[in-house]
């Protein structure tokens, strides 16, 4: 995984609470054999209703993501946050996240950080009336900070470990593997075997 | 110290436990499907690793498959999809159910009724209804592609501990009120995002009276309300299952297996981070009117008034007006199956309401069982009869149109009644709007022509 410390850049406004990964990429896109290429049908239905908010021109190209709570509720998969970086959003910023879309946009070195309701809503503010408004969303110190503020963010200390290093966590785990061995040989014969 | 069920199963499982990382768990089984798979076997490929305990592995094929007219009825990428998991576990040596063969099935249905999901087990998939299992007292949860390949890789997983949650349902279920009403009304209750961060176990009368199948409907919805896992405490019920499925222990075996797993309970006095109680026995009938599990209400409710941007875009997209009678709803399409809602009891229990009746004339419904041994024992009692002479269609096993991944979608603007776990917008297809419900609830639907109080029909 490639490392990443910040994200600096524009932001996209998406004022919705309880986000659905089906939202974020629908079914019919999951038939990939890759883990590229989703970028194009992120929001897929959202955008062909016509006007949405990413899709507007002030919002291209920006690169953080500010929503409502509960972002990447539902279904477990990874394309989503592989679309959303593949659309070129780097960081997400949401007062809370669903547990295993959180940890799959760290596998995906997206930046998913938590902050209050009442910072997200000025963020959203901020970037509906000042889209070119940049702000910087900094791991390493963890704040996200603008012009005359900064937040600070907590994160779990092994997630931004990895996201810093850019570690492969198998690796990591691999390590362990005498470990592993032991508790293997210990585990009960009974125990279902599929082979 | 007395200790929570979710607590013994998860330190049972622990390979290294240190302050500065998550802790490192063991996974007895892995269970596979075609669509969150293929990127993790390619990243294994590419690394130069192989699969680490393959017999502890099991694939199926369920999400994409054609739920009639076999392989050949898929579309091109579909059949791609297929075509890489059965290579993937012909290189590796993983155990595979596919489409046309005598187990495949939705890999949570199959996973149970093959005696490979057990007590005290930790059990992973890539899918987010993994929570199923944990209706055998098993810790069973979702996880993403990238945790695929690491257990893959390493049969094992670094989780960070989560909080204990109990919810206590206690009290007789009225008649016409099943397991998808007791999990619909505590949804509707805590919203969809309350069980973030924990471990569920659903304890109670109600939930000890429960078969098998009840208590996998309920486990099978945690994550809807956003819990990580959901899980009960194995019984003489569990125990009565399991015995003489094909991968359940044998012989002195079975009794060692036994002794285990009655110590499977949470302790007297172990305390929960949170505890939420249910009154089942005032329980109603319930259906989603929104597009989120939580935008829930008893069938002999109304639509509500919106309280939220999030309702009013619900209403709008569902083409509902507040204050009008759930009852009055009427329906285009009815979907009996998913991974909630399609095993032999469900289908039992829906077979009952429509036997003598005919479907309504502007509905198209059909049955989809949650695995081809689901079909076969449903045929063999001739449940398949009593739903085609209603005019059902009567499909093979598969997701179908639970997710719409398949040939089984809905049109835009197309309204159903579904036994299924999600009505999230375009779930069952682009525009189609999706009222979630039990297995009797939804034939009552069927019938009827409209959302209906099955208890009129009892
Ligand atoms: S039936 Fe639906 S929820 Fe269950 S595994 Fe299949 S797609 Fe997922």
């Amino acid at each position: 995984m490639e490392a990443v410390s910040k994200v600096t850049g524009r932001m996209a406004p998406l004022d919705r609470a309880d986000v659905d990964t089906d939202q974020i990429i629908p079914k019919q896109f999951l038939k990939r054999i890759e883990r590229t290429g989703y970028g194009p049908f992120l929001f897929f239905d959202w955008r062909a209703n016509g006007d949405f908010v990413l899709d507007r021109p002030e919002h291209k190209g920006a690169s953080v993501l500010v929503t409502g709570e509960n972002f990447g509720c539902g279904s477990s998969r990874e394309h989503a946050p592989w679309a959303i970086k593949d659309a070129g959003y780097h960081a997400i910023i949401s007062p809370t996240f669903a547990d295993i879309f959180r940890a799959n946009a760290y596998k995906t070195g997206i930046l998913a950080v938590t902050l209050p309701d009442r910072q997200v809503r000025h963020l959203i503010d901020l970037a509906t009336e000042d889209p070119t408004t940049e702000i910087t969303v900094d791991l390493e110190r963890q704040e996200v900070r603008g012009d005359g503020f900064a937040y600070r963010f907590e994160i779990d200390a092994f997630a931004r470990d990895m996201l810093l290093g850019g570690l492969d966590e198998i690796t990591l785990v691999e390590r362990h593997a005498p470990e592993i061995s032991t508790f293997e040989a210990q585990r009960p014969a009974w125990l279902p075997s599929a082979g | 110290m007395p200790t929570t069920l979710a607590k013994k199963l998860w330190d049972s499982h622990v390979v290294r436990s240190t302050p500065e990382a998550p802790d490192l768990l063991y996974v007895d089984l892995h269970l596979v499907h075609e669509v969150t798979s293929p990127q993790a076997f390619e990243g294994l490929r590419l690394a130069g690793r192989k699969v680490r305990r393959p017999d502890l592995t099991v694939a199926t094929m369920d999400h994409n498959v054609p739920t009639r007219g076999g392989v050949r009825a898929a579309d091109e990428l579909s059949r791609k999809q297929m075509e890489v998991l059965a290579e993937n576990c012909r290189r590796e040596g993983i155990p595979l159910h596919q489409i046309g063969s005598r187990r495949q099935g939705i890999v949570h249905v199959i996973g149970p009724e093959l005696g490979l999901t057990q007590p005290g087990m930790l059990i992973v998939c890539g899918d987010s209804h993994t929570s199923t299992h944990g209706a055998f007292g098993a810790l069973a949860f979702g996880i993403g592609t990238s945790e695929v390949e690491m257990v893959l890789a390493t049969q094992c997983l670094p989780q960070n501990r989560l909080r204990d949650l109990a919810v206590n349902v206690e009290g007789e279920l009225p008649l016409g009120v099943t397991a998808k009403d007791v999990v619909l009304g505590l949804i509707g209750r805590t919203g969809i995002s309350e069980g973030q961060g924990h471990l569920v176990e659903y304890r109670g009368s109600t939930i000890r009276s429960l078969s098998m199948e009840g208590r996998m409907t309920v486990c099978n919805m945690s994550i809807e309300w956003g819990a990580k896992a959901g899980m009960v405490a194995p019984d003489d019920t569990t125990f009565t299952y399991l015995e003489r499925r094909p991968h359940a222990p044998k012989g002195a075996e079975w009794d060692t297996a036994l002794d285990y797993w009655r110590s499977l309970r949470t302790d007297d006095g172990a305390p929960f981070d949170q505890e939420i109680s249910i009154d089942a026995s005032h329980l109603e009938p319930h259906v989603t009117w929104g597009t989120n599990p939580g935008q829930v209400a008893p069938v002999t409710g109304r639509v509500p008034s919106p309280h939220s941007d999030t309702d009013e875009r619900a209403l709008r997209y569902m083409d509902l007006k507040p204050g009008t009678a759930l009852a009055d709803i009427s329906i285009d399409r009815v979907f009996i199956g998913s991974c909630t809602n399609a095993r032999l009891e469900d289908l039992r229990a829906a077979a009952q309401i429509v036997a003598g009746k005919h479907v309504h004339s502007s509905v198209r419904a059909m049955v989809v069982p949650g695995s081809t041994s689901v079909k076969r024992a449903a045929e063999e009692e001739g449940l398949d009869a009593i739903f085609k002479a209603a005019g059902f269609e009567w499909r093979n096993a598969g997701c179908s149109m639970c997710l719409g991944m398949n040939p089984d979608i809905l049109a835009p603007g197309e309204r159903c009644a579904s036994t299924s776990n999600r009505n999230f917008e375009g779930r069952q297809g682009s525009g189609g709007r999706t009222h979630l419900m039990s297995p009797p609830m939804a034939a009552a639907a069927a019938i009827t022509g409209h959302l209906v109080d099955v208890r009129e029909l009892l």
